[in-house]
């Protein structure tokens, strides 16, 4: 059996695995199947990305119908490199789960765990294939798992949330469809290959303009994107932790990764970007949610709704690098995109961390609770450095090359951008560290224990890696370009 | 003749802009969920008028027809149909639970407790 064969079951053993895990009584048994299924998956997606990093591209026809015809799953560096992200953090995230969902569901684990693996299996799908129909399916599989996930949450409000997202998801789903519509309307393919082939000839027409506008519309819906963030903050904070850690470090990215696939590769950056005012339109929003996203975290006194806003500030970040459209920008854009999501899993990781022993997420709740749950606290502290970008943390390296792609694009300006909203993440950031270590403990607050050692390793696993990735880039910034490179059609072998 | 030969077109758009219409404007969750409803049906209309090939007959394999309708559009409609079926049912399954916690589905009477934090 070959890696080429092996590759589909990245997202086929999440698929197959989450119909067994719906059937297994008790907790134990479901979590392990599940970390197991997740394990092998991030091991394949690791042995793609080594193959992918040079440059190959991978193709598995499905069902051995040649590729115009069957679906295709086409793996370059851009996807092995999601990919590997999505698989990787499904595995590190769920070492930190038994103890937080324990608490937080109650009877037996093996539908929630289910649900779970049917979000990984649909991220997964939609990175991998290279079929755009395909794209929408595995999307609605992954969104409506995490709507069913989000309901989980102890509190009411989260079935509102999950009934919101739902309608915007859909929504935004909708939108991306219709932008298929027309791209088989005027091509008569569904294959992204074969749709590059054929769009340049068509560059004229209406239908090709409305469908990349639908597709970024719909796709910036599922992104987070400034005006259509208004479900991200509510299901990021009213879901079980467990479900906020996972899907704040993978399910944005993978929307990010699909708007990118469709703009450079289907479309061609000289269409989306050129005949298309794309760029002004990506940087406009995105300066927009950098500002407005860390605008309102400044003043929250929900610390998952704080980082949740703060979520819609990164995706900003993420964004500037791609509406830049040059390979630094978007290196500084995939490299964001891994960055991040080491930084929000530590950050949310901490705060459930906390909830855990306290019940509460509120800023007043956690005064003086840095002297009882110092560890704690500690992986809170240094993972904010790492998302306001203090040098050897992983914020720097994504904010670094944020910069390089600003001045190399003539956007010197950008980087004044860039250090107000990191000086506003330093402020949302303080507040809680004030709270935690400066601020006496309220009279009468029950004494606290420090997390069990369950939670709090893992969550060192994810500070400890901010800082690894701050130091050895050779490994990230090396794969960021490589994907960045494979989307400009270079085959990674840029400078 | 132009604007009746984009009658399907018509259509898809009326539908189209009626759900999202309900699904902006509409506070109970049972009639945004039915706006919603009718949103998809409007494309998955406009895929099924991609089909159409004029003069062509069903897309079954038969002697003496040389013209057929184009029958991939009709696969992706019935995946997508499953896929908005699945939408309906997690919809209502939702809005079921909401009433339950809440006692209403009225959108205008819920959205303070979203915002408010105090609770939190």
């Amino acid at each position: 059996m070959t890696l080429l064969d092996l590759m589909p079951f990245m997202m086929l053993a999440p698929l197959i695995g989450s119909g067994f895990v719906a059937v297994l009584p008790g907790r134990a048994t479901p979590w392990a199947v599940t970390m197991l299924v997740c394990l092998s998956s991030a091991i394949i997606a690791a042995a793609v990305l080594a193959e992918t990093l040079g440059g190959a591209t991978m193709s598995y026809p499905f069902g051995n119908w040649p590729p115009p015809i069957g679906i295709e799953y086409r793996v370059d560096a851009a996807n092995a490199f999601v990919a590997f992200l999505v698989a990787a953090m499904a595995a590190v995230t769920l070492l930190w789960a038994p103890k937080s969902v324990a608490v937080e569901i109650q009877g037996r684990h093996g539908t929630f765990y289910a649900l779970f693996l049917l979000v990984v299996a649909g991220l997964l799908g939609i990175t991998l294939t290279g079929d755009a129909f395909n794209v929408f399916v595995f999307l609605e599989i992954s969104s409506l798992a995490s709507y069913a996930l989000i309901a989980y949450g102890q509190d009411r409000r989260a079935l509102l949330a999950a009934f919101r997202y739902l309608i915007m998801g859909t929504v935004g789903a909708t939108f991306f469809l219709i932008g298929i519509a027309f791209l088989y309307m005027v091509t008569g393919t569904l294959n992204m290959a074969d749709l590059a082939e054929r769009l340049p000839a068509m560059s004229d027409n209406n239908a090709v303009r409305a469908a990349l506008a639908f597709i970024v519309v719909g796709m910036g819906l599922k992104l987070a994107l400034l005006p259509l963030h208004l479900w991200l903050p509510n299901a990021y904070a009213y879901a079980p932790n467990f479900v906020t850690v996972f899907l704040a470090g993978t399910a944005t990215k993978v929307a990010l990764y699909v708007m990118l696939r469709f703009a450079f590769t289907v479309f061609g950056p000289d269409y989306s970007f050129v005949v298309l005012p794309l760029s002004t339109v990506l940087m406009v929003l995105a300066l927009a949610g950098m500002f407005a996203g860390s605008w309102v975290a400044m003043f929250q006194i929900h610390l998952k709704r704080m980082l949740a806003y703060s979520s819609v500030a990164q995706v900003g970040y993420m964004v500037l690098g791609v509406s830049l459209a040059t390979l630094t920008g978007l290196t500084a854009a995939f490299l964001h995109l891994f960055n991040h999501a080491l930084i929000k899993t530590a950050l949310f990781m901490a705060v459930g961390c906390v909830i855990y022993r306290t019940g509460s997420a509120r800023l007043d709740d956690l005064r003086g609770l840095g002297r009882q749950m110092p560890w704690t606290l500690t992986a809170f502290a240094l993972a904010g450095l790492s998302i306001i970008g203090v040098p050897t943390t992983v914020g720097f390296i994504s904010k670094w090359y944020l910069v390089l792609a600003s001045i190399e694009a003539g956007a010197w300006w950008l980087v004044v951008f860039l250090v107000i909203t990191s000086l506003m993440a330093l402020y949302y950031i303080w507040r809680v560290i004030e709270a935690a270590w400066f601020s006496p403990r309220p009279n009468g607050a029950a004494e606290m224990r420090e997390a069990p050692l369950a939670l709090l390793i893992p969550t060192w696993f994810v500070v400890s890696l901010n800082f690894y990735f701050g130091l050895d880039t050779r490994l990230t910034v090396g794969a960021a370009r490589a994907a960045a490179g494979a989307l400009l059609g270079d085959g990674g072998s840029a400078p | 003749m132009t604007l009746l030969g984009f009658f399907n077109y018509w259509v898809v758009v009326t539908l189209m802009m009626i759900g999202f219409y309900c699904v902006i404007a509409r506070g109970n969750m049972i009639k945004k969920v039915m706006g919603l409803n009718l949103f998809q049906t409007s494309v998955f209309i406009l895929f099924v008028s991609a089909g159409k090939v004029v003069g062509g007959s069903t897309p079954i394999l038969r002697d003496g027809v040389e013209v057929y309708s184009n029958p991939l559009p009709h696969v992706i409609v019935l995946t997508a149909i499953v896929v908005g079926v699945a939408i309906t049912a997690v919809g209502l399954a939702l809005a079921v639970r909401i009433q339950e916690a809440y006692g209403t589905i009225e959108d205008d009477h819920l959205g303070d407790d979203l915002d408010d934090d105090e609770q939190g």
